[in-house]
């Protein structure tokens, strides 16, 4: 088995005397996409937030290929390659679509074959038609695309996806999951926090079940799959 | 749609050509080269029209709008309402003074020298305002210009209140007559043109892009992997060196500089002048300036509360055109993407 590109040990994080994270332990590998699962506050944002820093962790250590990362600051890690669509998007109302994908390039990590604007057109042809368009001229659904598109300009290695699908249509969701599975075809290390526990199984090669901060589950989707009464315990399915 | 050509609207012609964009789009991409060249055969025809006074007059309004694009820079792309802008102007007049004080008569050399020190005095200020944001950037970089205005009026050297004149023209070198005023004016038209072709170029460039997503959203951009802090600095030091280069024209133009060149009013017209344009917009601080400077000197024809006209245009801007007259100009020529 290939070494973990992502590794938390011990990770323990909140927002000053309120703790969240009670030493979270667990690895992401290179090409596998992990689920990260649990109903609302149970600290699945808090986990995100620490590992791209945009929180200090109080204790523990978060380790990026081979690489301490806990320490350094946000944009250090973004230039590692870690990259994440935020949950609400955050497109900028001042570019157009064109210049989200061309402004934020990046190649940092000798990728072979780079996201270029063209494939992201190719990968989402709705972002072709609308490329002159405003970040905010756009719907929910393409503004995800667009979030999606931006944070894989950067050529990431690990990409985090904060609640890709939340709140949008029953189309555009499908659309998202299908990008997802192209994306993990590719070989693409995803870290994805979503509600939609069914759409996630056949996508997630792993997956992490976060209860008031500390990993009650995890294990494989077919382990999750036949374990339903998990869904209901920790989920609220 | 892939390899189709996206739709770009920063390689559209600017808000004074988008007013013709819709009808003439051939004339609008024109109408810069068109204001250049008006702008540049203006001295010759002056005089034919009995308005050599005005060769000075626009003199001044293209100094202003040197300094206006290089807060519009950093106030419409960058989103730092810098309140002290009028303190590196002064740094780069005072710096102009200082050379001439000490036996110096090259031009170039005046305000290449008035832009790197204003540059410097940029880099230092900006180390420890862009520390700061919101208010608190504005009321730290109103408290540096201000020392930089109490500064200079204890310097007695250069004059302290009283200020300082520069009786001999500046030399713009053996082919150029520093003396002359149409010399003078196209020089100054000629920098102008490179300050707003340079600004323009810079913010639709990536480094630009940065800037814009900076504005909007800067833990957005940290999360992106860029070094927020270095890109605002470098954006204002830039900004400030320009400032300081209009400084050092401006001290020419006058023949004489004073504190006042740099108390905060100024900071704060200059804001108003860039708000009045457009802030953002490519065309906004050339336009904000040519309309405040004019109006105010067509009003002073009429009345001394010229003021009184000037407060109700701001009103009308804030009320009819919150994003400023440039934008105005764009809508009414149908551009959806402005900016």
């Amino acid at each position: 088995m290939n070494a973990p590109l992502l590794c938390c040990r011990g990770l323990e994080a909140g927002y000053g005397a309120s703790r969240v994270l009670f030493g979270l332990d667990f690895d992401i590998r290179a090409g596998e996409v992990v689920a990260l699962l649990g109903r609302n506050g149970m600290g699945k944002s808090t986990t995100i937030r620490s590992i791209v820093g945009g929180l200090r962790p109080q204790r523990g250590e978060i380790v990026f290929d081979g690489r301490p990362i806990h320490a350094e600051r946000a944009d250090a890690i973004a230039r590692l390659g870690v990259a994440i669509v935020p949950e609400g998007r955050q497109c900028f109302p001042n570019l157009t679509v064109h210049e989200h994908l061309v402004a934020f390039a990046a190649c940092r990590n000798g990728v072979a074959e780079p996201w270029t604007p063209a494939r992201l057109y190719a990968l989402f042809p709705r972002l072709a038609e609308r490329a002159g368009h405003l970040g905010n001229q756009l719907s929910g659904g393409e503004q995800q695309m667009l979030a999606i598109a931006r944070a894989l300009s950067t050529n990431p290695r690990l990409l985090i996806l904060d609640e890709a699908t939340e709140g949008l249509a029953p189309v555009i969701r499908e659309e998202i999951w299908r990008c997802l599975a192209l994306l993990k075809a590719q070989g693409q290390t995803t870290l994805v926090v979503d509600k939609y526990v069914d759409k996630l199984l056949p996508l997630a090669d792993h997956n992490l079940i976060l209860e008031r901060g500390r990993i009650a589950w995890q294990g494989s989707s077919a382990e999750l799959d036949a374990r339903r009464e998990l869904w209901g315990r920790y989920l609220g399915v | 749609m892939q390899g189709s050509t996206p739709q770009n609207p920063s390689s559209a012609p600017g808000a004074v050509a988008a007013i013709t964009h819709a009808r003439f789009p051939g004339l609008a991409r024109r109408l810069p080269w068109l204001v250049l060249a008006l702008l540049a055969a203006f001295p010759l025809l002056a005089p034919a029209l009995g308005l050599e006074y005005y060769v000075g007059f626009v003199r001044r309004v293209l100094i202003v709008a040197i300094a206006a694009t290089s807060l519009n820079f950093i106030l419409g792309y960058g989103g730092m309402a810098a309140l002290g802008h009028a303190g590196f102007i002064g740094v780069g007049a005072y710096t102009v003074v200082a050379l001439v004080e000490a036996g110096f008569s090259s031009a170039w050399l005046a305000w290449g020298s008035a832009a790197l020190v204003a540059g410097l005095a940029a880099a230092a200020i900006g180390a420890v305002s862009l520390r700061t944001r919101g208010v608190y950037f504005i009321m730290i970089t109103l408290a540096f210009a201000q020392m930089l205005y109490y500064l200079a009026v204890s310097l007695r050297t250069y004059g302290g209140d009283d200020g300082y004149g520069l009786y001999t023209p500046l030399e713009l070198g053996a082919w150029l007559d520093g003396a002359h005023a149409q010399v003078f004016y196209w020089v100054v038209l000629a920098i102008a043109a490179a300050v707003f072709a340079l600004f323009s170029r810079v913010a639709h460039s990536r480094y630009g892009h940065a800037l814009r997503g900076i504005r909007d959203n800067e833990t957005r951009m940290v999360a992106l992997g860029y070094p927020v802090y270095g890109l605002k600095l470098a954006g204002f030091v830039a900004a400030g060196a320009v400032a300081g280069l209009a400084g050092g024209l401006l001290a020419s133009h006058n023949a004489f500089v004073s504190p006042s060149i740099m108390h905060w009013t100024q900071s704060a017209l200059l804001l108003v002048m860039v708000m009045l344009g457009g802030a953002g917009r490519r065309w906004g601080a050339p336009l904000g300036v040519a309309l405040w400077l004019t109006l105010e000197e067509a009003l002073k024809l009429y009345t001394d509360y010229w003021h009184w006209p000037l407060g109700l245009l701001l009103l009308l801007v804030v009320f009819h055109a919150p994003q400023g007259v440039a934008a105005l100009l764009e809508r009414r020529g149908g551009r959806e993407s402005v900016r």
